[in-house]
């Protein structure tokens, strides 16, 4: 954190959030209905107002649950929201303040990370519903497993009132002195900085398989480096091919080879760079003792790679799909 | 194997490029219609003289829509040769066999590509997707050990090449040289005015060891065309005919696309001798008969492969054989005097054919006084071709 806002944000806390607003609708039973048919909640008190009354509510109530929808400004409100914040700063509200410091300090990245909320009494249709937000707190910076952060809180709370309730805003919490509260909702999350964390590599391309190589890559799947053998000649061959070059023969079959050689040629490839692969990138061509050659993998220093070397496979796993013999030395240990 | 019936009853009369550059702004397939309308232009004919077309299996650009885009009108001959560069030579081949045998009057070779603003040749294979065919197979044994460009792949067999015959980086480093130094007088060449020295060669950064940036031939945007017909035919044009006194394609044992590992030795380029033997067997000429050579030189290693293999040195030698200026202009034997596509430009060899055209019309910007026979390959490390061009004697 290059910034460090502690004190504009410790002045922020107690704050309100902005003047107290009023729910867009009043308490009704449609919304209701989508709300509890949406959660798939079957209590018929919700529906029913027989049921409501001989539940001891007095008819149909709102489950306690929507408490915060019916204060919520809808989709094109917040859009005006946000479309002003950080625009013109005379029209920041504390909240705006709070996320555009937490923002200047790095802390550009956002969890929700807690929601209570206590109702006072149940709410019932024709009911219009007032909320005040305050900034409760605002942590010291935390380390957390997102990364470095600060939590803030927010406490909502949540009022019926009537008709007279003033239209302009600035009148409004002394409105709510004398209104009747009906629940409240402490609203937290993190702040956080984005951990920069390495792009993750890239698999190896893949090889393509067909009838006449796939052998090979599954025997590397099982451990074992193969090597065709023509079973009319006895002749070994790699890459693999379908018939023999020396006698025409389609028919045949695999040995286990030693995984022994030396390296008959070598390359270190600097460029073009490709994510999937550490550079500088040593490959070699390994005579191996069985007499076929191979291109593959060397964990030799680029260095130190030389042609004569002999050198000793193991099968390495990549991406936890592709097995391919990689060569070390042979120190002959 | 006897001489080749069509040798020398065939030739060149025409040749068009456009500019080589970087970024040409424009699509393959524009580039493809202006060197074709510039090659038959430069023969004197007409759009629809021309009844046969051959290209590349690799380039974009079908003959039909340069066809349209021209007014050629009818075709009876159209082929495509695969191998990326190997076909260069190919492609006059095919035109010179379709002419002598009648299928058509006049044929058109060409290769367009925007190869550096657009699909760079020079990324390889990193991005082809494993689709189970045999020529993706072949390659499954390069790409996940990150085996994947064609620098790479002339790499590891230059490496084996190098060790066993005491070639150094500094060889290499000779035929950048060479290239370069006739590619600063071609106005036409991307590094015009821009030699390099052995100690540019030896500083520029490491592309595959043991392969140095300047080993490595450009990316290019740009097109050439070239028109072919019988020798009885070019009589009347305006050029005086350039012959083509043989046209061969190789493949050579234990033949594979860029990766023939697995031969008896790595020394050499087997399908080059296969190109040679007919080319000096049906031209009835010889590596001493030739006044210059245009050379594929996408790597500097396989141009020494290649002196090898046509017979201008003995193997292994060719490393002592290029000392001394022999391959520049004014010496013994010179090479890519445009350039080549070190230093004019990559079109896939065909650049290469053409200035072997302007050699013997005479009128090169690098003339190679008195010339009268030139050899020209095609790519290498992959099946190729060849031509011996002359006057007409």
């Amino acid at each position: 954190m290059s910034v460090d806002h502690s004190e504009a944000l410790a002045a922020l806390v107690g704050m309100s959030t902005g003047f107290p607003t009023v729910a867009l609708d009043l308490v009704n039973e449609p919304m209701i209905r989508h709300w509890a048919e949406a959660m798939g909640d079957t209590n018929p008190v919700y529906f029913d107002a027989v049921a409501g009354v001989t539940a001891g509510l007095g008819g149909i109530v709102a489950p306690p649950t929507m408490l915060q929808a019916w204060s919520m400004v809808g989709l094109t409100g917040t859009l005006k929201r946000e479309s002003s914040r950080g625009e013109k700063k005379d029209l920041e509200n504390a909240n705006d303040t709070m996320m555009r410091l937490l923002d200047e300090e790095g802390l550009t990245s956002v969890v929700a990370t807690n929601c209570e909320q206590e109702y006072d009494r149940p709410l019932r249709p024709g009911e219009r519903i007032a909320m005040r937000a305050t900034i409760e707190t605002i942590s010291d910076v935390k380390k957390t497993g997102l990364g470095v952060g600060r939590f803030t809180t927010s406490l909502s709370e949540f009022f019926s009132v009537d008709e007279s309730f003033p239209s302009d805003p600035s009148l409004r919490d002394a409105a709510l002195a004398k209104a009747e509260r009906v629940g409240t909702m402490r609203f937290r999350i993190l702040k956080f900085a984005p951990q920069a964390s390495a792009p993750a590599k890239p698999p190896r391309p893949k090889p393509a398989l067909t009838q006449d190589n796939a052998f090979f890559f599954e025997g590397l799947n099982e451990g074992k480096l193969l090597i065709q053998r023509c079973t009319a000649c006895a002749t070994l061959r790699h890459p693999p091919l379908p018939a023999c070059g020396k006698c025409e023969s389609l028919e045949w079959d695999t040995i286990e080879s030693k995984g022994s050689g030396e390296i008959y040629s070598f390359v270190v490839v600097h460029y073009p760079q490709v994510p999937s692969f550490d550079y500088p990138l040593p490959i070699a061509l390994v005579a191996l003792d069985e007499g076929t050659r191979i291109v593959a993998n060397v964990s030799i220093d680029p260095e130190h790679i030389a042609i004569g070397q002999r050198v000793i496979a193991r099968i390495e796993t990549f991406d936890n799909d592709l097995s391919l013999p990689v060569f070390d030395l042979d120190t002959g240990a | 194997m006897s001489a080749h019936s069509f040798a020398g009853e065939t030739a060149i009369v025409g040749i068009g490029a456009t500019e080589f550059s970087k970024d040409s702004g424009r699509s393959e397939l524009r580039l493809a219609v202006e060197a074709v309308k510039a090659a038959i232009a430069d023969a004197g004919i007409k759009p629809s003289d021309v009844g046969g077309m051959v290209t590349y299996s690799s380039d974009t650009n079908p003959d039909v829509d340069i066809a349209r885009s021209l007014g050629i009108g009818d075709l009876t001959f159209f082929s495509r040769i695969h191998y990326g560069g190997g076909a260069a030579c190919g492609t006059v081949q095919q035109a010179a066999l379709a002419v002598h045998a009648g299928v058509a009057d006049y044929v058109v070779c060409y290769r367009a590509f925007n190869e550096r603003s657009g699909n760079r040749f020079g990324a390889g294979v990193q991005g082809r997707a494993p689709m189970p065919n045999a020529e993706n197979a072949h390659l499954a044994s390069y790409i996940p050990v990150g085996l994947l460009t064609p620098a790479s792949w002339v790499a590891l067999a230059a490496q084996r090449y190098m060790h066993v015959n005491g070639a150094t980086s500094e060889d290499l480093g000779v035929i950048a040289v060479a290239d370069r130094k006739h590619a600063a007088t071609n106005p036409k060449a991307w590094f015009y005015e821009q030699p390099i020295t052995l100690e540019d060669h030896q500083n520029s950064r490491w592309i595959v060891e043991p392969l140095h940036l300047l080993d490595c031939c450009q990316e290019t945007d740009g097109a050439q065309a070239i028109v072919v017909t019988t020798k009885e035919r070019a009589k009347d044009l305006p050029h005086a005919p350039v012959v083509i006194q043989a046209a061969a394609q190789g493949s050579g044992a234990g033949q594979d696309m860029m990766t023939s590992y697995y031969r008896d030795d790595l020394l050499g380029l087997p399908e080059m001798s296969v190109v040679a033997r007919q080319l000096w067997e049906s031209s009835g000429m010889g590596p001493d008969d030739m006044d210059a050579a245009i050379l594929y030189d996408h790597f500097t290693p396989y141009v020494l492969y290649q002196l090898e293999e046509l017979g201008f040195c003995k193997k292994g030698e060719a490393k002592d054989f290029i000392k001394g200026g022999r391959i520049e202009l004014g010496g013994d034997l010179p090479i890519n005097m445009h350039g080549g596509q070190l230093g004019e430009a990559y079109l896939h060899g065909m650049n290469g054919i053409a200035e072997a055209v302007r050699q013997v019309r005479g009128h090169a910007v690098n003339q190679v006084d008195g010339l009268e026979r030139i050899v020209v390959t095609a790519g290498t490390g992959v099946p190729t071709s060849g031509l011996v061009l002359s006057h007409d004697a």
